[in-house]
């Protein structure tokens, strides 16, 4: 399986962020994405997950189910969690899992345990997703890359609001993750401490009047 | 093909379970209902004939304006906390989401809408024997309120304070289904052979919209998530 961007541009409203772009990442291996603010790690990640048509070039997923597209094989983690605050944790968990059907004959609540156990979420899995804090609520937003196995993992600067602990059990999750030949694209500028990682420094895009 | 019905259940269940333990949207738009018809005698007068007679059209008109207050809820909350990109990512296409989530607006606030306007129909004299039918072609008008309305809630995801702009997109889209409810009330009242008619046309509405909202409002928030 690989994943493989080609000449790749990009463009919101009439400005061009990534320009020609290419680049490929192997199952089981991460890719990191580094570059200072602004210069377009979002952009191409939510152009990856599909929210985003690129103005040129392709991107592809080979080897992948052919029934379903890139974004249906993906997991993505942007800024905001996608959970609700009036649910438990553990019902939120359950949606997503029952919402996110994925491949494996796995038991719905066997993926939801493997997910809160992952980020230690055991003991909150009774409280309302509402009365966490900004840290617990990104875990639990992470805990959704468990419950449904899926190839490709897209994080969107993973990392904040993540103590050391908690950023150890990401870390944790991705070498999982690439060991069982997953693929990870992430954007962070904090370093995960992550084997098995490529990088991909991306430049500011300089507009040619 | 089962694993999606399994999904489209799930989410429309899930957005009960919200409307319930989050209250407040139902709560406003029965308050509104209840307000803005207790408002009508107040202002023509207690000529108990004059509001009789237009009774049926004045709840309805109310109706139609409470349930435009809780419109935005359709897409507003999942789009703030990110969970409508999550979908986005899923196996269901976005039009069923679109469906699944008008369906669950269409329960949790048209049908309590339509079941409360008897009650507030004696606020307006409304002639009991009359109630029955109101009802009938309320649950099977608010559908389509529901359904034409998750389009303007689509196009108005990021507009800020976008609920005027939400009622002026989608009022106009509300004529027939006011007037072929109206009609199908007047006509069950004169006992005339233009209710079954009537009524046909305003489940068709209702049918047709089903089909045709989710489809629009799922290029809308496409368009809005990117």
């Amino acid at each position: 399986m690989k994943l493989a961007a080609e000449s790749l541009v990009l463009v919101r409203g009439s400005r061009t962020i990534v320009d020609g772009l290419s680049f490929a990442v192997q199952a089981g291996r991460a890719l990191a994405l580094t570059g200072p603010n602004g210069v377009g790690k979002t952009t191409l990640i939510r152009a990856i997950a599909g929210f985003l048509t690129p103005a040129s070039g392709t991107i592809r997923l080979d080897g992948g189910e052919p029934d379903l597209t890139l974004a249906e094989q993906s997991h993505y983690i942007g800024h905001l969690n996608g959970m609700k605050s009036s649910l438990t944790v553990e019902e939120n968990l359950a949606f997503w899992a029952l919402y996110l059907r994925d491949a494996t004959a796995v038991a719905l609540q066997d993926r939801v345990s493997d997910a809160l156990a992952g980020f230690e979420l055991d003991v909150l899995r009774d409280i309302p997703a509402g009365y966490l804090s900004a840290g617990q609520k990104r875990r639990l937003g992470l805990a959704r890359l468990l419950v449904a196995r899926r190839p490709v993992w897209l994080l969107d600067e993973p990392t904040v609001s993540l103590d050391a602990r908690s950023t150890e059990l990401l870390a944790a999750a991705v070498d999982r993750h690439t060991e069982s030949n997953g693929i990870v694209i992430a954007a962070t500028h904090l370093a995960l401490g992550l084997s098995r990682t490529d990088e991909l420094q991306l430049s500011p895009h300089r507009a040619v009047a | 093909m089962r694993g999606a019905f399994a999904t489209f259940v799930a989410l429309v269940r899930r957005d009960l379970v919200l409307a319930v333990r989050e209250g407040g949207a139902l709560g406003t738009a029965l308050g509104f209902f209840l307000i803005v018809v207790a408002l009508m005698p107040l202002g023509l007068g207690p000529d108990l004939n004059l509001l009789s007679r237009i009774a049926s059209g004045v709840l309805w008109i109310a109706l139609l304006l409470a349930a435009l207050l809780s419109l935005p809820r359709i897409f507003e909350a999942d789009y703030e906390d990110g969970a409508l990109e999550v979908m986005a990512m899923g196996e269901l296409p976005m039009e069923m989401v679109a469906a699944a989530k008008s369906l669950a607006h269409w329960i949790s606030t048209g049908i309590p809408l339509a079941l409360m306007a008897p009650m507030l129909g004696i606020l307006l004299n409304l002639d009991l024997a009359s109630a029955p039918v109101l009802v009938a072609t309320m649950l099977a008008g608010t559908p389509a309120i529901s359904f034409l309305g998750s389009i303007g809630a689509a196009l108005t995801l990021k507009a800020r304070r976008g609920g005027l702009l939400l009622a002026l997109l989608v009022l106009p889209l509300y004529i027939p289904t006011l007037i072929f409810g109206i009609s199908t009330v007047n006509a069950a009242s004169l006992a005339s052979d233009s209710f079954w008619p009537s009524f046909a046309i305003l489940v068709a509405l209702s049918l047709g919209s089903a089909v045709l909202g989710p489809i629009a409002a799922a290029a809308a928030v496409k368009f809005q998530i990117q």
